[in-house]
């Protein structure tokens, strides 16, 4: 864990220093002038080995640090991230701001598109070859074809351009404007919802139609268990190991930032400042974003493991 | 003779068919039998035989949609083939229960032996769990299980299999069924193990009165356990007698070849006499005698008779049947020449 996250800051810190153009240069601006740039390169502490570069970037994150020397020094209390080449905000507050924005929205979606997607699942591996199965198999495959792009632009176009029915998109914070916010999200957490949650009717069929070939099914049938109990209890359990999974990873990968999403309902999110940062080389701002998302899945894949404990019991150390 | 008034399972004429991509298999064809009351049938036959399939069918455990199930089975004098599926499944796991090969794949890996085995209570007995965990221990301390209040909160992957049979069996017997059907309880057991088992078996027949249906391809098994005999092959009965008959009297070449095929000590060869070819493809069954194809015998028949029509189960004897063309004086030829069972 340790160890990932450390091989993790040093890959995303060569990820700075990688982009083909000079960090010092990019934070002069118009009026810029040699001395300018080598003046700026000192402050930055880009005229230092790699090494202590990094040293010096880890240590912002952990206690802060000190840009720049005698009278024009500057303070960056931890965590630090340094300071945004774009507009010369520390990038630990762009981040702080989007963060929730995304949170909002991956949570969202996720409980949607879990409650859809595994109820779908287990009715069509309950009625497995009928109709029902089919139809649900079906719609879901398109859903899983839809790109989150198109999903997304068909929805704003007709439910908010050409319908009226929700108001444009206008990022509130729950806390102030609980409608508002509500209205804004609804359409993204559907647009994510409709793929994750097509993707995962087929997962927990697939899964639960391999769990009900199981001897043990066969045991807890011959102890006269109903079907229901049978299904609920005793198959659903067992074929949910591979769900928890692809969840955790889902969810983690949706928490570094919904790129398109955000951008196509104009929410202010991590995916949005990330994109924002990319084409504008804020080297900044990209490297804590990928910092943070990449933490999410490390994170999401620790949480994964203790799940699987608290599932199976073979798992757990004995 | 069977004693009509203590039957407690008959299966009449069951017909088993699976509806597949390549056609109809034909898994059992016109078994019948009766199990009295504490006593035990053993189903013997080669895997594909039908044996497991039979018994599945009897407990209403076929249950899918390509599955078709014609014939009559009564339990306890009731008609369980066509009856309501709820009302089947109430009598599972309460008047008749049924233990499988591998109990490791039986259990359920995430649930505690204790949940398990309450569970086999509480769905048949409106009683508080506590009470269920109860008679859950004492089940267990029943069937030898070491340690009980400590087992009850381990997981099946925590034992060993002798362990996890007896766990199976505890759960089968625990709300003291009059039927069991055990099918191949002791293949996944260590040869020391499977002893115990079925001593255990034997044991608690005796004092529950259970009815087993033993099914095994181990004669071994058989001769330590049942009463009375069903030797199954490609779907169909081939013979059916009382153990000794069985072992003494064999009727019917498939079950010499079984008997061949039995290692033994005391015998002066070096090679077993395994029964050449393998069982018959249950999608395109032979139109003879189901076991023609691999018969040693049959060209002591006259005519073609194997080849082209399935002899009928016939009495040798009041309580023997067996399926053979083949003359009585011939087969006791045979018998004497090959020194199989006893003249």
């Amino acid at each position: 864990m340790v160890l990932m996250l450390t091989l993790l800051s040093i890959v995303t810190f060569l990820l700075f220093n990688a982009v083909p153009t000079d960090p010092a240069r990019l934070t002069c601006g118009k009026t810029c002038t040699p001395e300018i740039v080598a003046a700026n390169r000192i402050r930055l502490g880009l005229d230092q080995p790699l090494f202590v570069q990094y040293m010096d970037w880890i240590k912002g994150i952990f206690v802060g640090r000190t840009y720049g020397s005698g009278s024009a020094t500057f303070e960056c209390s931890a965590p630090c991230l340094g300071y945004s080449f774009r507009n010369g905000e520390q990038v630990t507050t762009m981040i702080v701001d989007a963060l929730p924005v995304t949170l909002y929205l991956a949570l969202g979606a996720f409980l949607l598109w879990m409650l859809v997607g595994i109820s779908a699942g287990i009715a069509a591996a309950k009625h497995h070859g009928k109709w029902q199965d089919r139809t649900i198999m079906g719609v879901s495959l398109i859903g899983y074809s839809l790109p989150v792009f198109f999903v997304g632009l068909l929805l704003l176009v007709f439910v908010i351009v050409r319908w009226n029915l929700l108001p444009y998109p206008d990022y509130e914070s729950p806390f102030d404007d609980p409608v508002a916010f509500f209205q804004t999200m609804l359409l993204p957490w559907v647009t994510l919802a409709i793929l994750y949650a097509a993707y995962y009717a087929r997962l927990t069929r697939s899964q639960m139609l391999e769990t009900m070939g199981e001897d043990y099914i066969r045991t807890a049938r011959a102890k006269g268990l109903s079907e229901r109990v049978v299904f609920r209890k005793h198959a659903f359990r067992a074929g949910l190991t591979p769900i928890v999974t692809s969840a955790g990873l889902d969810l983690a990968g949706l928490l570094g930032g919904a790129i398109i999403t955000e951008y196509i309902f104009s929410l202010p999110g991590l995916g949005r400042l990330a994109i924002g940062a990319v084409t504008e080389y804020d080297l900044p701002t990209i490297t804590a974003t990928v910092l943070v998302a990449a933490v999410f899945v490390i994170v999401a894949n620790l949480v994964v493991d203790i799940l699987y404990a608290a599932i199976d019991p073979r798992v757990r150390l004995t | 003779m069977t004693n009509e008034a203590n039957v407690i399972l008959e299966v009449k004429n069951l017909n088993v068919e699976f509806t597949t991509d390549d056609g109809i298999v034909h898994a059992v064809n016109n078994v019948s039998y009766k199990v009295e009351r504490g006593k035990t049938l053993a189903i013997v036959g080669e895997s594909g035989s039908g044996k497991s399939v039979s018994s599945l069918a009897v407990m209403g455990l076929l249950t899918g949609a390509n599955t078709k199930i014609s014939g009559e089975v009564f339990f306890n004098g009731r008609e369980l083939v066509g009856a309501d599926p709820e009302e089947v499944r109430k009598l599972r796991g309460d008047e008749m229960a049924m233990i499988f090969q591998d109990p490791l794949s039986a259990l359920h890996p995430y649930y505690t032996i204790g949940d398990q085995l309450a569970e086999a209570v509480l769905v048949h007995h409106k009683i508080k769990e506590a009470e269920a965990r109860t008679r859950a221990a004492e089940m267990l301390a029943k069937v030898g299980i070491p340690s009980v209040e400590q087992r009850m909160d381990e997981y099946p992957h925590q034992l060993s299999g002798g362990m996890r049979q007896r766990v199976m069996i505890a759960m089968a017997l625990i709300n003291g069924p009059e039927l069991l059907i055990a099918d191949e309880p002791t293949t996944a057991l260590d040869v020391t193990v499977q002893a115990q088992i079925l001593d255990l078996l034997r044991e608690l027949q005796k004092e529950f009165g259970t009815a087993i249906v033993l099914i095994t391809h181990d004669l071994g098994v058989v001769a330590d356990l049942a009463d009375e005999v069903l030797v199954m092959y490609g779907g169909s009965a081939v013979e059916h007698a009382p153990v000794r008959e069985i072992f003494y009297s064999p009727q019917m070449p498939y079950t010499w070849g079984l008997l061949a095929s039995i290692p033994q000590i005391s015998a002066k060869k070096e090679q077993l006499d395994p029964i050449p070819g393998s069982p018959p493809s249950l999608l395109n069954m032979p139109k003879g005698c189901v076991f023609a194809p691999r018969c040693a015998f049959k060209d002591q028949v006259a005519g073609d008779a194997c080849e082209t029509h399935l002899p009928d189960l016939l009495a040798v004897s009041p309580d023997h049947e067996a399926r053979c063309h083949l003359s009585e004086s011939q087969r006791t030829a045979i018998r004497s020449e090959r020194k199989i069972g006893r003249l």
